[in-house]
């Protein structure tokens, strides 16, 4: 069986002065049956890898393979078997759900009845309703049945929850959970960290248009060496600490300073935490803030990038 | 429900048809705007049945005539306070019921110029070489027609026997009948150019186009479906027009209705084909509604829309004829005013299948879909 996706050396410049290179080199292969993840920043490259796999962009060099197919001779075959959701469409405001799936539906040879791919994303109540009337978790999840009406083997997503609310993002994940218990696969950009470990077998850290870190999200955080963050911060007053101090606790694998705020890598917080309240006794530091959780991918982004997920807003598509 | 027909470009077609009836507004400015444009310059240029000439009657400032009194309309001048001459001119200028008369107003100067008066017979003080002096405004027709109403009644008696005139009354000859095939023509030019031209930018706008492009949906089914809809509006709005031109108006059309209908399935095409090449680049609606006026505005002036594009000099004539609107109203005013064929009618059919062809030819060479 061939892989879903396969991208070697994938280059794309966009011209200008100075050129931009969106995405440098970039390797990566997806099996079928699984939900592979691109996570990173705004303008890592995500949507410029995934709309070069989608075959709406050119590639500047380097090769993609989609279901066994090439973009330049199997076009045809590629488009019958992919669905797709783009970061921003705006479907037809005066047509109802059921037409804009219908007009999708007439695209594919062969595919789902448009009234059981409306009932895959729960919008039989809107069914009549205009595009306009939606809200946003709704359009979101139509431009998905749009995806999932042609019975695809591959559903490309890009950010598919970006801007929606709590209770639109879980229903978005429940279409894609039960997307994939068919064993199909899913290709999906997110800059959510949650929403990369929740849905996502793997996981490629994107940034600066190279993958830095690829693997099970589980895997990925077990590298920071310890699966718990302890963040704590002191009052202003206290002189700083260095992080070669903290990562002698025991326990610690590893710790990062951040202007006032702490963060420690621990396997065992039942030992971190008062080897480290004893630490700063012993110096006469006071605690401001002090909280422990799970280490997410946010942590292991900002381990390999000293920068965190959201905050990176400028930069290219 | 496996036997459900899913032919994409009849979908399309569809889509296009429902979104469009389902925005009255879009319905008004297409269908509605047209009709109101008819109907009020039908009734503003409809013939004038009491043509009425005003002229105003002065005196030259040497002539002593008392001031005070005699200013205003023509009733407070009594006989024994304006001077002879300018009675006797008055008296045989009301034997015409056309002219309104108006005597020794104030300021006539003003009253000429801002067209409150046409003409104003200025009477000189006897002695004169001549008994009167006309003053006219020479860029306005109705000025120009009043001084040669007034020479000709002012001339009766004097020796000149007036020619017998008899008036031709006939449907054809009207503005409106005139005005209706222009209109057509200027239809399906703004069909041509906000049904294809906009709607394909604004789809390449919202994304929707690169969306249909991830489908394996097959891209001449999408210009066809454009091209299809286009016509089924276009064709509804002409024969809106006709039927209110007809049973409003009484407009006719002179030739054969399938000549007609060619001229506008030719027109149509043409002005699709110009709106799809102003369409294959632009990514914006502001380049697309820059490159929409460019195309229009000239056209609506030039190629003889309102008025007739032979007012333009000869020199600039053979250019406004190979415009496609001017080519377009020439055809269906050809047919509908004159009862010529297509055949007759062959060099602008020509010019428009030639923009038909090479708009075609270079927009889809240099389409952006991606």
């Amino acid at each position: 069986m061939p892989h879903a996706i396969v991208c070697r050396q994938l280059v794309k410049r966009y011209p200008g002065k100075p050129p931009v290179d969106a995405v440098r080199g970039l390797d990566l292969t997806v099996e079928v049956g699984e939900c592979f993840g691109l996570l990173g920043p705004n303008g890592a490259g995500k949507t410029t890898t995934l709309e070069i796999m989608e075959g709406l962009l050119d590639a500047t060099s380097g090769e993609v393979e989609v279901l066994g197919h090439r973009w330049d001779n199997g076009a045809d075959a590629i488009r019958e078997q992919i669905g797709i959701s783009l970061q921003e469409t705006r479907l037809a405001d005066k047509l109802t759900v059921r037409e804009t799936v219908t007009l999708f539906r007439s695209f594919y040879k062969t595919g789902l009845d448009p009234d059981v791919a409306i009932g895959r994303v729960s919008l039989e109540e809107k069914a009549g309703s205009y595009v306009v009337k939606l809200s946003g978790g709704q359009k979101q999840r139509l431009a998905v049945a749009c995806a999932l009406v042609g019975d695809p083997q591959l559903l490309f997503l890009d950010e598919p929850t970006t801007g929606l609310d709590p209770q639109s993002r879980r229903q978005l994940w429940e279409v894609i959970g039960g997307f994939r218990k068919t064993g199909r696969t899913v290709m999906l950009t997110t800059h959510y960290m949650d929403e990369a470990e929740r849905l996502c077998d793997r996981v490629a850290i994107v940034d600066h248009g190279q993958i830095i870190a690829l693997d099970s999200p589980a895997k990925l955080i077990a590298q920071l060496g310890g699966e718990n963050i302890i963040d704590f911060a002191l009052t202003d007053v206290a002189p700083p600490l260095s992080e070669g101090d903290l990562s002698r606790l025991p326990d610690v694998r590893s710790a990062r300073a951040e202007g006032e705020k702490y963060s420690l890598a621990v396997t065992q917080p039942h030992v971190a935490l008062p080897a480290l309240l004893g630490f700063l006794q012993s110096r006469g530091l006071a605690l401001a803030h002090l909280t422990t959780r799970h280490a997410t991918l946010e942590d292991v982004f900002v381990s390999l990038t000293g920068r965190h997920l959201e905050e990176q807003t400028n930069g290219k598509p | 429900m496996a036997s459900r027909s899913y032919w994409p470009i009849w979908q399309l077609t569809l889509s296009r048809l429902k979104e469009f009836i389902r925005r009255p507004e879009a319905v008004f400015w297409v269908y509605g705007f047209p009709i109101l444009m008819m109907l009020s310059l039908g009734i503003a240029f409809r013939e004038n049945p009491t043509e009425i000439i005003a002229v105003d009657l002065v005196a030259a400032s040497s002539l002593p005539l008392p001031l005070g009194e005699g200013r205003g309309e023509g009733a407070p001048n009594s006989p024994s306070t304006a001077p002879l001459a300018l009675l006797t001119i008055r008296d045989k200028l009301a034997a015409d019921s056309r002219f309104k008369i108006t005597t020794l107003p104030a300021e006539w100067q003003k009253r000429l110029q801002s067209g409150k008066t046409d003409l104003v017979v200025e009477v000189l003080p006897t002695g004169s070489e001549q008994p009167y002096r006309l003053w006219d405004e020479p860029h306005r027709a109705e000025s120009r027609i009043a001084r040669y109403a007034v020479e000709l009644m002012l001339q009766r008696g004097e020796g000149a026997p007036l020619p017998e005139v008899s008036h031709l009354k006939q449907a054809g000859s009207r503005y409106i009948d005139f005005l209706l095939p222009g209109m057509i023509g200027m239809g399906l030019m703004g069909g041509g150019m906000w049904g294809v031209g906009f709607v394909i930018v604004d789809m390449r706008v919202r994304k929707l186009l690169k969306r249909f492009l991830a489908t394996p949906m097959r891209r001449s089914d999408f210009l066809l479906a454009v091209g299809m809809s286009r016509l089924v509006f276009t064709l509804t709005d002409i024969v809106v027009l006709l039927l209110f031109g007809y049973f409003f108006f009484g407009v006719r059309c002179q030739g054969s209705f399938l000549d007609l209908s060619g001229a506008v399935v030719v027109g149509g095409i043409a002005f699709a084909g110009v709106g799809l090449l102003i369409a294959s680049r632009a990514e914006t609606i502001e380049t697309v509604s820059g490159l929409m006026n460019l195309v229009m505005l000239p056209m609506w002036i030039l190629s003889g829309v309102f008025f007739s594009s032979e007012r333009f000099p000869e020199a600039v004539q053979p250019l406004i004829n190979l415009l496609p609107l001017t080519a377009l109203n020439q055809l269906l005013r050809g047919i509908m005013l004159e009862g010529r064929t297509l055949a007759a009618l062959w060099q602008q059919m020509l010019i428009l299948t030639v923009y038909s062809v090479l708009t075609f030819a270079i927009a889809l060479r240099v389409f952006r879909w991606k």
